[in-house]
């Protein structure tokens, strides 16, 4: 039986648009001609290039190192020859370091990919395996999975929650794989759990989405330590912190992380693929993502290759309106927009999102009236208004004092101001002076 | 193997997350609010005709007038269409008597807008209620002009302007004369259900424009609180301060001290309480905040009236409460998600 979880204080309530995509069942495309494959994809140290122009790869192959404990290593998405390493355009914004190949359209599997028993396996062997395998958290933020299921010794954990609430408005990769895949959600979790050797495995999901919800619980009938919970509609229920509050009521400390309550948090997704390598023996080389907006003709859920240029995607899917004018990569809360299409579909590009001029109008920034929004509905209950007024001012220990380091950067704050303040803007920027002194005082 | 790349032709927009919006804007707000006092504006205009036209117009011209000339001298951006100047300007019309001469609106508009508005930087930036600056300075500097108060003369009745006193007034010097409210006054303090209709419709006595009419004023004060607007944290504690306050101490002497429904739906309160005293810039910034905001002002109308040498207490008192602010703003801060543990921890 499905269990409701409690709400958290704050949070916004968006108009969704989910409905864009929500019933479009997951769709391959062809194999395209070009890959970009960025060694710098994830939270961490870019990965190290391990293979040369020219070198002939396959399905798999890795092509980059990890480069330190938290770092990943990243494979070929199809088979073919390396025709470039070298900076490439990249959605974060400057050009980056990448391996493009040119797909000979033959995506012949590496004949030597390492396979696992993962039933006789241990839990380290499996940690081995999942690292070797560059799976990354597949929400968005692509943080090494393998350093989550590393927790040092002091902090036990006893509870594994998966994130199914997939909270961001347009996005609904995580519905359809929840939907079209639970069992391999459901599979994924039970290796997560062994790893971890915990008993308890909570699943959220997001009440907009009920046929996901009964696929799950369906999915999780025969497993007595799995539960599965519906969770209220409001943004950022998918946020860690703001997800363990709802579902188990515990409270992460500030400047803490879900291992201080006893929790590791996963995504739906990284469980998905967890199981594709362990059980499947491909490493990650491809992920579900959300291509939606007006301003593209054929929105859809799609599997997607690693390293798939946008502008492919795009011409595949109909091509854009002539009024688009900001394509995200990501969600229109928290993505990042992009200013070109000759950019690749990372690891964590949860949705590409394409955006009219009407959806998107230039703001006219007004002076903080101090009405209060922002501090109403801050999921971490900070000052977000005052935060922002200091940042201004360059007042970096009161914004210090003010706890900036435990924002979420969910963009509640700007998306309520009236004065459509640069808010999230500037709560990065006080973030970012805030951690640079606390490195210079602890050199000192 | 396809190959549709689409020929990248166009600038794509870059700019910081979120990036949609709840839609919500500084305009919006304001002309809300401006709606919000339609009903107040039009009951002046017909207890007051021709002298609540002059005194609303003029006022509101005046304000918009020096925000616009300061800004284009000093050569920054014009911001009169956010509408705040026009609020001001409503603000401080309601705040004036009907019989305000035009050099008092001149002077009223200048002390508003460029004195308690424009030189702490503008809007956001202030620290006092600008209308209510510029009244308690007018109220001081004339007070000969800005108490001479007018019978209401409504509209096509024909009746000449008299002059006569407010209510509290009345009261005021009642009660400093003889020190106690002598039965004449009476008829008129204590909540008779002829008395109480016209004080909450619009009592056919006096005061300045927005005092006449509670029911005006409630409902436009609801609409706000119904958009999320206002909120409802200042009106109902400084209204409900105000009832407990003046109740306890009418209960315990009514022969001195008035019924507390006389207290709340005659002078400036219901305006006060609604409409400026919920001034987002001026008020904290947290809902506890503003709940001890509320009482005070309540207690300081209260203390003012009852015991203090001015009839009207809402204007010092929301002032008051205004330089508290900052003070309220450091004591009420959230507790950070994550904190109460920490705490529990450290024990």
């Amino acid at each position: 039986m499905i269990k409701r979880a409690h709400g958290f204080p704050g949070g916004v309530h968006p108009d969704y648009h989910k409905e864009l995509t929500a019933g479009r069942a997951l769709e391959v495309p062809p194999l395209f001609e070009r890959y970009v494959v960025p060694v710098a994809q994830h939270i961490g140290a870019p990965a190290k290039v391990a293979v040369e122009k020219g070198a002939q790869v396959f399905k798999g192959t890795v092509i980059a190192e990890a480069a330190g404990f938290v770092s990943v290593p990243m494979h070929s998405p199809t088979s073919g020859k390396v025709k470039a390493v070298k900076n490439l355009p990249h959605p974060w914004g400057p050009n980056m370091l990448a391996v493009e190949i040119v797909a000979d359209g033959d995506d012949t599997p590496d004949p030597a990919l390492p396979r696992l028993d993962h039933e006789a396996a241990s839990a380290e062997e499996l940690r081995d395996f999942i690292r070797q395998a560059g799976i990354v958290g597949m929400g968005g933020a692509a943080f090494p999975t393998h350093v989550k299921l590393s927790p040092p010794r002091e902090k036990p954990i006893d509870v594994l929650v998966l994130n199914g609430a997939e909270c961001e408005p347009y996005l609904t990769a995580d519905h359809r794989l929840m939907v079209e895949m639970p069992e391999k959600v459901i599979a994924g979790a039970g290796v997560l759990a062994k790893i971890l050797n915990v008993k308890r495995i909570c699943i959220g999901v997001e009440d907009n989405k009920p046929d996901a919800l009964a696929a799950l619980e369906k999915a999780a009938a025969g497993h007595d330590n799995m539960d599965v919970y519906s969770l209220h509609v409001t943004y950022p229920q998918g946020a860690e912190k703001q997800l363990i509050y709802a579902i188990l009521g515990r409270e992460v400390p500030a400047g803490g992380l879900p291992m201080d309550v006893g929790v590791v948090v996963q995504n739906v997704g990284t469980a998905a693929a967890v199981w594709d390598a362990v059980a499947g023996g491909m490493p990650l080389i491809e992920r579900i993502t959300t291509v939606t907006g007006r301003g593209i003709r054929q929105p859809g859920n799609l599997v997607l290759r690693i390293g798939t240029l946008v502008e492919d995607v795009v011409g595949w899917r109909g091509g854009m309106t002539n009024d688009t004018i900001k394509v995200i990569n990501g969600g229109p809360m928290m993505g990042m927009a992009m200013s070109s299409l000759d950019v690749p579909v990372l690891k964590g590009s949860s949705g590409l999102l394409f955006l009219e001029r009407d959806e998107v109008e230039q703001y006219h920034h007004y002076p903080c009236i101090r009405c209060g929004r922002c501090v109403d509905i801050c999921p971490m209950k900070l000052m977000p208004c005052i935060i922002s007024y200091y940042t201004e001012n360059e007042l970096f220990d009161e914004v210090e004092s003010l706890n900036v380091t435990d924002c979420i950067e969910c963009g509640s704050c700007a998306y309520v101001c009236p004065s459509s303040r640069i808010l999230v803007h500037h709560m990065k920027m006080g973030k970012a002076e805030v951690i640079a002194r606390r490195r210079k005082r602890a050199v000192s | 193997m396809s190959t549709n790349a689409q020929p990248i032709s166009r600038n794509l927009l870059v700019s910081a997350s979120p990036h949609i919006t709840s839609g919500e804007s500084i305009p919006r707000i304001m002309y809300n609010v401006i709606l919000a006092m339609v009903p107040v504006c039009l009951v002046s205009v017909y207890y007051f005709g021709y002298y609540g036209v002059k005194v609303l117009v003029l006022t509101t011209l005046f304000c918009i007038g020096f925000e616009y000339l300061w800004q284009k001298m000093l050569r920054k951006p014009v911001t009169i269409s956010d509408g705040s100047a026009a609020v001001t300007g409503i603000l401080l019309a309601l705040n004036l008597p009907p019989t305000a001469p035009w050099w008092l609106m001149l002077i009223g508009s200048f002390l508003a807008v460029i004195i308690a508005k424009q030189l702490y930087g503008g809007l956001g930036y202030n620290l006092f209620n600008p209308a209510l600056v510029a009244r308690v300075a007018l109220l001081i500097s004339f007070p000969v002009h800005m108490t001479s108060w007018i019978k209401a003369t409504p509209l096509f009745s024909g009746v000449d302007a008299v002059t006569t006193a407010t209510p509290l007034g009345i009261l005021q010097t009642a009660i400093k004369t003889t020190g106690a409210i002598p039965p004449e006054v009476m008829d008129q303090v204590n909540p008779s259900s002829q008395n109480m209709l016209t004080w909450f419709t619009g009592h056919m006595m006096s005061g300045s424009l927005g005092e006449f009419s509670a029911l005006a004023i409630l409902l436009g004060g609801l609409w706000l609180i119904y958009k999320k607007y206002i909120y409802w944290q200042v009106p109902v504690t400084y209204i409900g301060t105000v009832l407990v306050f003046s109740g306890i101490f009418w209960i315990i002497d009514p022969t001195r001290y008035a019924h507390p429904l006389f207290h709340l739906l005659t002078g400036g309160l219901f305006l006060g309480a609604f409409f400026m005293a919920t001034d987002m810039v001026t008020s904290p910034i947290t809902k506890k905040g503003l709940l001890v905001f509320g009482v005070g002002c309540g207690l300081i109308t209260c203390l003012i009236r009852m015991w203090g040498s001015y009839p009207e207490g809402v204007s010092f008192a929301i002032l008051l409460m205004n330089g508290l602010t900052p003070l309220l703003d450091r004591w009420f801060k959230p507790t950070v998600f994550g904190q109460r543990k920490l705490y529990e921890e450290s024990k």
